[in-house]
């Protein structure tokens, strides 16, 4: 089923103009943030499609930096979310492309902090504002960014994908979808695993001092 | 995770067999998907019931959009109906003016409940906020009538589409109005089929309706297919009360939207390339708008 819940179709609440184009596009930026763990302090957004040629009309760039303000579709500061983010210390670039995308509707974020961390994310918005993210630093996945989820970078190595479940089963969290990808055989490897309920921090830390892992990220249910 | 209905026949004949009401059937279903309490559930409606009142409310006093192309018709419309001349039945068009109201707010970039998307938020609170005032219902009623909306959404959205890109105008106010008539019908005490019958149709009137968006920004026509989707629903509702039947079942009319969206051309489902977008004059709003960028899509 493409719709699970009624909430899919009486809401998101949200602010205007456009499910897909505002707060598709608020949704995108507010994963993008939850997955860097952090407010970056520096963002260039290159956008896509309709995307590209409409985002102005449809504050698709301010429901965008509203969203790595970790603003919700419906907070009112996204109409402002420009100046608040001149407040907040975050300083960004709207880049329009002409080329093609995969989908209508694609947004690339990359973005960083002072300390040298930077991240790579695509997203789509798919309607009635409704989201994937198909990309992080370079690995295809397909995520909704609807249900919490965590992401897990690690050596493309025998047993690791065991290791990780074991733990959640020991915490009784039960997985709803999972996906590995890897850029080359044997180098690093991204684990998309969806679960049922938000995750604590212990786990996350738990997870980390797993063998062959590099990063843990998650993404909360709002 | 339960599914209790995937289609309106199935719908129907569960609230028929179960005595119970649809948004009955609704709530439970999403009890059983989620995991979540009734009181979670109907809190999250109720939440969305109030964003509905307060954009109505916000509209009702005049807002204008960034563009300056739609706003303030709906305080015409309430001033109007205030006159006493309107011919086509006060709570006709306070239904009217009301779902313009929340459209002329989220193109003002207010807050709105999108139902079943932002474009076509204004047909189901809009019709809500007209019928409250001659069926009395409780505030727990108005929850319902909601979760009954939904409920026919549902079915629209995994057997077709409310898509405007994928599936044209059909897809969204159309559905829109649909849902709103079979959700009137419960209200007014009718029974499950005559839910189905007003939502039939409703929607048998809307097919073929085009997403042809000028600027591709969700202004023009859409505030106005919400009023008129709006008009239809209360006829149709209306209709389907007074003993009038679909003589195609529910679940062939939102198929042939479905088809209907399907075989449409992309220049007619949300690219701002056909239709009313490209009228000379739509092509000159885009022009003023965007400064001779060439606008796609909206909703």
């Amino acid at each position: 089923m493409k719709f699970s819940s009624v909430f899919d179709i009486i809401g998101p609440v949200m602010i205007g103009p456009s499910s897909s184009h505002t707060a598709g596009a608020a949704r995108i930026g507010r994963v993008a943030r939850d997955l860097f763990g952090k407010q970056p302090t520096w963002a260039k957004i290159h956008l896509y499609g309709s995307f590209a040629e409409t985002y102005k009309g449809h504050g698709t760039d301010v429901a965008i930096i509203g969203g790595l303000l970790d603003y919700e579709t419906y907070d009112e500061r996204i109409k402002t979310a420009f100046e608040e983010a001149e407040k907040a210390g975050l300083s960004f670039e709207f880049i329009p492309e002409t080329g093609a995308s995969e989908h209508p509707n694609t947004a690339r974020i990359i973005l960083g902090d002072e300390e040298g961390n930077e991240m790579s994310m695509c997203g789509i918005s798919i309607g009635g504002g409704s989201i994937e993210i198909t990309e992080l630093n370079g690995f295809r996945l397909r995520m909704s960014g609807g249900m919490p989820a965590i992401l897990v970078v690690h050596n493309d190595r025998a047993g690791v994908v065991a290791h990780v479940s074991v733990c959640l089963a020991s915490h009784q969290i039960n997985i709803g979808h999972m996906e590995v990808s890897r850029k080359e055989r044997g180098t690093m490897a991204l684990m998309v695993i969806e679960v049922d309920q938000n995750l604590q921090q212990d786990v996350l830390h738990e997870l980390e001092r797993l063998p062959n892992i590099t990063q843990v990220s998650r993404i909360k249910n709002s | 995770m339960e599914v209790l209905f995937r289609n309106v026949r199935e719908l129907v004949e569960r609230a028929e067999n179960e005595q119970k009401l649809m948004s009955e059937i609704m709530i439970e279903q999403e009890m059983g998907m989620t995991e979540r309490t009734r009181e979670e559930i109907f809190a999250q409606m109720e939440r969305n019931l109030e964003v509905m009142e307060q954009a109505i409310e916000r509209g009702l006093q005049g807002v204008t959009s960034v563009t300056g192309l739609t706003g303030g018709d709906a305080v015409l419309l309430q001033k109007y109906i205030q006159s006493g001349k309107g011919l086509s039945g006060d709570f006709l068009l306070d239904a009217v003016s009301k779902a313009v109201a929340t459209n002329e707010v989220n193109a003002a970039m207010g807050m709105i409940c999108a139902t079943p998307t932002a474009g076509s938020a204004g047909v189901v609170p809009g019709v809500l906020f007209a019928v409250k005032n001659k069926l009395n219902p409780t505030r727990e009623q108005m929850v319902r009538f909601l979760f009954t909306a939904g409920a026919f959404g549902f079915v629209v959205a995994n057997n077709a589409s409310i898509s405007g890109a994928a599936g044209g105008c059909q897809a969204e106010v159309g559905s829109a109005a649909a849902m709103a008539a079979a959700s009137i019908v419960e209200m007014a005490g009718g029974t499950p089929q005559q839910s189905a019958h007003a939502f039939s149709i409703s929607l048998k009137n809307m097919l073929g309706l085009v997403c042809d968006p000028v600027a591709g920004l969700v202004e023009v026509p859409c505030v106005k297919r919400n009023a008129m989707g709006a008009a239809n629903a209360m006829v149709a509702a209306d209709m389907a009360l007074a003993g009038v039947e679909s003589r195609i079942p529910t679940d062939e009319v939102i198929d042939a939207m479905y088809r209907i969206g399907q075989t449409m051309p992309s220049a007619l489902r949300e690219t701002a390339q056909g239709g009313l977008a490209a009228t000379p004059t739509g092509r000159w709003l885009e022009k003023r708008i965007f400064g001779g960028a060439v606008a796609n899509s909206g909703n």
